[in-house]
């Protein structure tokens, strides 16, 4: 069972190396968890090669979110894809900059992505091109910041009646 | 002369285009379960398309879980689905114990099989109750909310609350289950069964319903799968993933249970899926009532679980331990991890980022309800309004985890 | 099976005023106060936990239909009590407000919970804190969620209120500005 697995992510890793190498930044597994950092330019691509090529047949997106890196003034956005026959998961990160976070939407291969896409907008300003209804989806329409970001505060700022020096804040 | 008036105007129709009405299924609506709106295109009683908008109950659970350290996030975990909250706890204590790499005794473990397989119990009761409820069938609602109180008592018995439970500990329990809480499982395990088929016996062969709930709703196995559906209505499609049998945490593994499917995907299969992972549920119960092992109630997690307050106020160590804890100096390893567990409406999945600091560093929800309401527009489209409300009752849709 | 005597039937007591053979004479508010306390239809505004205790109160173990309370209204216009139950964001906001300002005189509001009252433990950006700052309430109910006793003590406080309302107090100068306060005409 554990060489099984092995073997199924040297393949995965192959199969990603053989077509992508320039692609991928950096590859680790935290707590078994396959992760590969990719660059931005070709990620619609490379999940669509996911989805077809057989050694991998990553056909369930499980979750997308956006992960946002002050230090490093970028905005990440982490797809994790599930192959539900061979039980295999991966986790695929892009990096976008903080001041232009905009990538190529995969609704066409996910129709689940498209209100995870959405709130990924709605929290952190990231622009998904091609996606056929980009707009606010959990907060108010009218918001102009994005509230998810390390910058903007948690708490209601116009709020009077709790004092932050009480709440130690 | 009326009558040529009201011939040319007959005749004059079909040339005409068609009108279309629009109705507002608004976020204050009976029959919509939750807080959330649906704008609906109709042609006459027949929908064409639907536009839905969510977020009427947005609370920002994962800024705030940001701003707080991480035994204080399960009160937000519980608000998210708040009919099963003892599974999200559950969920977000073992992947705190993942990221801290805690292993976790035999007994803590099969004692939060029973109360996750209770949460799932009352999590189905209220959906099939409800589905009851918008065929017309109000009775079944009543017996089944009594149910509902049973748990609460134990429950109370385990944690102390009914509802939002903030059940357990990062390492287990904050103590054993006592003789009481024993007697009460028991006294659920008797009679519940029996009002579980009374329930059945109203519902499942009934030709009202039958009628009201065959075919109405359906969705393929592809295009669920596409829309990322997991849990009952992925299920009742024909697909069977459970995360308790493909990844099994927790020690699923040691129990024998079948996993439900359905052929149709519609409203019906939906509901039969729910009934019978509800006798799936007492069967796993019972199994770890029987199976029950000897040991700790919580894992040695000193960094983590508050000692007892006996030994708070006499031991010098465990008063150092209880002021790290709540003062929030203990180390956490760096690192990114997910978990999932199988909640009341499918992968319940939580990705954590940690820094080092006291507060995770990004803590991201996988919500099943959110990523499978999306399909909801799609799954209506050309059936009729009462239809539309019942395939949206049947999807149970529960507004906490949907806008958390 | 228990008989029924007059010994075991508990009548409520009936409000001051003069008594004779045939008669009785109180004053109108008395008699209308009574009628409507024990007559409430509540609009079950429920957006979340705190909605699932309320589910409970309705059922069989903590019957509210026994105060009166046995028709449930969703529709504003023939509702008298308005119970916000469940944290209201501010994308909720308007809509509750629309809700209120549908109601006929004399309503009453029952907030129930601990995000209705003040917020709760939502201190966010995006949930309003409190809806005191949108619409007047008269009874509060705090809790996380409140259990039904609670919700029940929420309820016969109304009940207080409500009998002992004076019969023009809606037109009064002093209710209109508090109206005014919050924008409503």
């Amino acid at each position: 069972m554990e060489s099984n697995k092995a073997e199924l992510i040297e393949k995965i890793i192959d199969a990603l190396k053989e077509k992508y190498e320039d692609q991928v930044l950096g590859i680790d597994s935290p707590y078994e968890f396959l992760t590969v950092s990719l660059k931005q330019e070709k990620i619609v691509e490379i999940i669509r090669y996911l989805y077809d090529h057989p050694d991998t047949r990553f056909r369930f997106l499980t979750t997308l979110c956006g992960i946002h890196y002050p230090d490093q003034n970028a905005i990440a956005v982490m797809y994790q894809l599930h192959n539900m026959v061979t039980n295999q998961r991966i986790r695929l990160k892009i990096f976008l900059p903080e001041d232009n976070p905009v990538t190529p939407t995969i609704t066409p291969i996910f129709s689940g992505a498209n209100w995870m896409e959405r709130e990924t907008y709605d929290f952190y300003g990231v622009v998904f091109q091609g996606h056929p209804n980009l707009k606010r989806i959990l907060n108010v329409e009218e918001m102009i910041m994005f509230p998810m970001r390390k910058e903007f505060p948690l708490e209601d700022q116009v709020r009077e009646d709790k004092s932050d020096k009480m709440f130690g804040r | 002369m009326e009558e040529t008036k009201y011939i040319a105007i007959d005749q004059a129709r079909p040339k005409e285009e068609k009108q279309y009405s629009y109705l507002n299924l608004g976020p204050t609506h009976p029959a919509t379960h939750g807080i959330f709106q649906n704008v609906l295109k109709m042609d006459g009683e027949v929908i064409v398309e639907a536009e839905p908008t969510i977020g009427y109950i947005h609370r920002a659970f994962e800024k705030l879980a940001e701003r707080r350290p991480f035994y204080q996030v399960t009160p937000l975990t519980d608000r998210m689905n708040y009919c099963s909250s003892p599974i999200n706890n559950i969920g977000w204590h073992m992947t705190v114990e993942k990221l801290l790499g805690v292993e976790i005794p035999k007994r803590v473990q099969y004692l939060r099989i029973i109360i996750m397989e209770l949460a799932r119990i009352t999590d189905h009761l209220v959906c099939n109750a409800v589905i009851g409820v918008d065929t017309g069938a109000l009775t079944g609602f009543v017996y089944m909310f009594q149910q509902r109180e049973h748990v609460y008592e134990i429950y109370e018995e385990v944690c102390g609350a009914r509802l939002t439970t903030n059940l357990g500990r990062i390492g287990g329990f904050e103590r054993d289950f006592s003789a009481k809480a024993w007697a009460k499982l028991d006294a659920f395990l008797k009679g519940f069964p029996v009002v579980l088929k009374e329930f059945e016996n109203l519902l499942t062969r009934n030709r009202i319903f039958m009628d009201r709930t065959i075919g109405v709703g359906g969705i393929s196995a592809e295009r669920a799968l596409n829309y990322s559906f997991t849990g009952p209505n992925l299920r009742a499609a024909g697909v069977d993933y459970d995360v308790r049998v493909a990844q099994p945490y927790c020690s699923y593994e040691d129990f024998d249970f079948i996993i439900p499917v359905g052929t149709q995907g519609d409203t019906y299969d939906r509901f039969m899926v729910r009934q019978e992972e509800m006798w799936q549920s007492l069967n796993i119960i019972q199994q770890a009532i029987k199976k029950m092992p000897e040991g700790p109630f919580h894992a040695a997690v000193p960094d983590f679980y508050l000692p007892p307050k006996e030994e708070v106020y006499n031991n010098m160590e465990a008063l150092i331990y209880h002021f790290k804890i709540v003062m929030g100096e203990t180390d956490v390893p760096k690192g990114e991890v997910y978990h999932s567990v199988e909640g009341g409406n499918g992968e319940l999945g939580f990705y954590l980022i940690s820094d080092g600091g006291r507060q995770p560093f990004r803590l991201h929800f996988r919500r099943p309800c959110f990523i499978y309401y999306q399909a909801y527009p799609e799954m209506i489209k050309g059936s009729m309004l009462s239809d539309a409300i019942l395939t949206l009752s049947s999807m149970n849709v529960i507004a906490g985890e949907l806008d958390a | 099976m228990q008989t029924v005597s007059l010994d075991n039937v508990i009548v409520s007591d009936k409000p001051e005023g003069l008594e004779g053979a045939g008669f009785f004479a109180t004053s109108l508010e008395k008699v209308v106060g009574l009628a409507r306390k024990n007559s409430i239809w509540p609009l079950p505004f429920a957006t979340s936990c705190c909605g699932i205790e309320f589910m409970a109160t309705m059922g069989a173990h903590y019957d509210l239909a026994r105060f009166g309370s046995e028709r449930l209204s969703f529709s504003p216009r023939q509702a008298d009590l308005l119970m916000v139950m469940g944290t209201i964001a501010k994308k909720m906001g308007p809509v509750l407000r629309q809700v209120y300002e549908q109601m006929a005189e004399p309503r009453w509001v029952l907030s129930v919970g601990a995000c209705a009252c003040s917020g709760g433990i939502f201190d966010t950006y995006s949930v309003l804190q409190g809806i005191d700052r949108i619409i007047p309430v008269d009874v509060y109910v705090p809790g996380c969620p409140p259990r039904p006793e609670q919700i029940i003590e929420g309820i016969m406080n109304i009940q207080r209120l409500v009998e002992s309302e004076s019969l023009r107090r809606r037109n009064s100068p002093a209710y209109k500005a508090m109206l005014n306060n919050y924008g409503i005409e």
